[in-house]
């Protein structure tokens, strides 16, 4: 299949565009489509603005990062402008690896141009005359779709010395990942960008203050920037009609799993499960009942169907539980064993652990080890509870995101299915019965 | 299938200093670099890593620390059609495991290693962007089979076979 394409967008008459205002709908490899619809709007009224306009402007209208965290974007690029240094950068975080993640994939490959537009418009707004995009070494067509965007926009001036006749410069260029889940945290991505091993770096001092090479460097999800240009085009106030209060503007959702209908939808910030899963994803396939949703992604929480009301934004984990993340909803219904999908997501963070700290290293291995006694019949109680015990370490000393948020998941499937995990612990064993005790195993990596 | 020792490498070498050529003097290319060699070569041999330490002026040691650091770098030659299973949560609830399962029998091969006759390596990945398709296996760079069933397999691998 055509990976651009296939990558389904399931248009709703509910759904709000911003960011995949044009993906689908323009021929992403022809810059005169995007600049039809309003394309390098944005970027033109910022060139007429202060930077510090541009950034109050984003203060305005509260944008927080698409990457998961939702650290709110103006600030961020406040804190950039403020330091002074011969030289900054603009980083794009393309290196979209969660498990259920495919949203900024669409992106790059449907719309190119707001990429690279919320780009230019970062380096104006902060003071940097150099971006990279780092993009996952799989995405072959993304890396494409984007070299393509960019060596038109040098065509067209929008790239280069004198961005439309300003003043203003700006070179960008497209940085390769090589497969390592933790090189999407920024400090090792720009380790990697640095042409080194990715494994993270103290913070603070943030990117903003201390990032490649050291300088001053803005670090944004690829949605993040394609949020801008729209801003800057409309207005604060508008993005601000959308969404929640404490998290403005739309979110773009990769609904995976036992859906009917899977593939990617963008809301309002604040919409529920319930709606993700019911409305969007058409409900679950073949008469089948709802176990659980995975919310968030890969680090994200498992919740039941009964609370599936929960509205997600960038607060409704701890109003509810469910973290919003990356924007990943995965299904998953009866025929699933709860022990079994805890080792499957956790054998893939002792994998991705890149071992620079024990927490991790140590903690994820063992957690594994743990799961797979309880899939093969022979877990206790006593390993239960070792479970929640290396959850509070990993949480308290792992050196980075990616330690720190195994607990996340690991504990919100614990809580919810003890039962299940227990019922693991005597005959007849796992209740769905998918964990067959004495089955010997393949080696699977 | 040694392809360092051969003579096209003269060859494939120039390729790959050409391109060095053009990128030498810019800042962190050392992963940009690798990527090619490994697009023309296939693999990382001890020689190339020596080859491209030397080309970039970078201590060996650092070359092979990001050489084994990243998943997608290989010391061993894979087979000539790649198939990357994704084990991904996504794909996993949609049955990931059993198409691997399926694919090991038929192949009968240790993961990553080359089939006997070199056609074909089996290599698990996380995520391959490519969800809403789950299962996913992806056949070189672009061949993406999505909804895969363990049925399909061998119907899937006859095309590869059948190219020969
Ligand atoms: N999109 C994806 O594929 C994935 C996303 N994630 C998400 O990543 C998140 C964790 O990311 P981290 O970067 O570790 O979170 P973090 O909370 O350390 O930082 C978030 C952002 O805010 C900035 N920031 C925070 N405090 C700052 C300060 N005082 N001054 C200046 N800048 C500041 C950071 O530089 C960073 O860009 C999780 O919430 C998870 O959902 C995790 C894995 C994959
Ligand atoms: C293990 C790990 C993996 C991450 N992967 C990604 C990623 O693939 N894409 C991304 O945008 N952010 C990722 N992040 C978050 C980044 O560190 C950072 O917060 C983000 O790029 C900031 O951009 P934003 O403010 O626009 O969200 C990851 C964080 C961790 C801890
Ligand atoms: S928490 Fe895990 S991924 Fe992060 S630095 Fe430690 S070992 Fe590496
Ligand atoms: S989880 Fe398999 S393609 Fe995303």
């Amino acid at each position: 299949f055509d990976s651009g394409g296939s990558v389904e967008a399931t248009k709703s008459t509910s759904e709000v565009r911003i960011v995949l205002r044009n993906a689908g709908s323009i021929d992403p490899r022809n810059l005169e489509e995007y600049i039809a619809l309003d394309g390098y709007q944005g970027l033109a009224k910022a060139l007429r603005m202060t930077p510090e306009e541009v950034i109050e402007e984003l203060k305005k209208s509260n944008l927080r990062g698409r990457g998961g965290a939702g650290f709110p974007t103006g600030l961020k690029w406040e804190f950039t402008q403020k330091v002074r240094s011969d030289e900054k950068f603009v980083i794009c975080n393309a290196d979209e690896g969660e498990p259920g993640t495919f949203k900024d994939r669409l992106i790059m490959e449907g719309d190119p141009h707001s990429v690279i537009e919320g780009m230019v418009i970062a380096g104006y707004a902060v003071g940097a005359s150099k971006g990279y995009i780092y993009i996952r070494g799989e995405y072959f067509e993304s890396v494409s779709s984007l070299r393509d965007a960019i060596s038109k926009a040098y065509e067209y001036g929008l790239l280069g010395q004198s961005v439309l006749g300003t003043e203003f410069s700006f070179d960008l260029s497209v940085r390769l990942g090589a497969g390592a889940y933790v090189c999407g945290e920024e400090t090792a991505l720009i380790e990697s960008i640095e042409g080194k091993s990715g494994r993270p770096r103290l913070k603070p001092p943030y990117p903003p203050v201390s990032g490649l090479y050291g300088k001053p460097t803005v670090v944004n999800n690829v949605e993040t920037f394609a949020c801008v240009p729209p801003i800057i085009d409309k207005g604060a106030g508008w993005f601000r009609s959308i969404g929640t209060q404490s998290s403005p503007g739309t979110k773009v959702f990769s609904l995976c799993g036992d859906l009917v209908k899977r593939g990617i939808v963008e809301v309002p910030m604040g919409t529920s499960v319930r709606d993700l899963v019911h409305k969007f994803g058409g409900g679950i396939p073949k008469g089948r009942t709802l176990k659980m949703v995975q919310t968030g992604g890969a680090a994200g929480t498992f919740i039941k169907p009964e609370e599936m009301d929960a509205e997600l934004d960038f607060d409704s984990f701890k109003k509810s539980g469910a973290s919003l993340g990356s924007g990943v909803i995965l299904a998953i219904d009866e025929t699933h064993c709860a022990v079994d999908i805890a080792k499957n997501l956790m054998e893939f963070f002792a994998h991705e652990s890149c071992g620079k700290c024990s927490p991790c290293r140590e903690g994820t291995r063992v957690i594994v080890y743990i799961l797979d006694e309880f899939s093969k019949g022979r877990g206790t109680v006593e390993m239960f509870n070792q479970l929640y015990d290396i959850s509070e370490t990993m949480e308290e000393s792992s050196f980075c995101g990616l330690g720190q948020s195994v607990p996340i998941p690991l504990r919100s499937i614990l809580d919810r299915f003890k039962d299940e995990f227990l019922s693991h612990l005597n005959s007849p064993g796992c209740p769905v019965g998918v964990c067959e005790f004495d089955k010997p195993e393949k080696k699977k990596r | 299938m040694s392809l360092v020792n051969c003579p096209e490498c003269q060859q494939l070498y120039k390729e790959l200093d050409e391109y060095i050529d053009s990128v030498k003097g810019n800042t962190g290319v050392l992963i940009n670099v690798l990527h090619k060699a490994q697009e023309i070569f296939g693999y990382l041999s001890e020689e190339l890593q020596q080859h491209v330490s030397e080309k970039l002026d970078i201590p060996l040691s650092q070359v092979y620390g990001v050489v084994t650091f990243y998943n997608f770098f290989s010391m061993k030659p894979k087979g000539k059609n790649q198939i990357k299973v994704c084990l991904g949560t996504a794909c996993y609830v949609k049955g990931a495991d059993k198409i691997l399962e399926r694919l090991q029998d038929e192949l009968n091969v240790e993961m990553n290693e080359p089939t006997s006759d070199g056609l074909f390596s089996i290599h698990a990945v996380r995520c391959l962007g490519a969800c809403s398709m789950a299962p996913v296996v992806l056949i070189g760079e672009d061949d993406y089979y999505g909804r895969v069933s363990p049925d399909e397999v061998s119907k899937i691998l006859d095309k590869y076979r059948r190219a020969e």
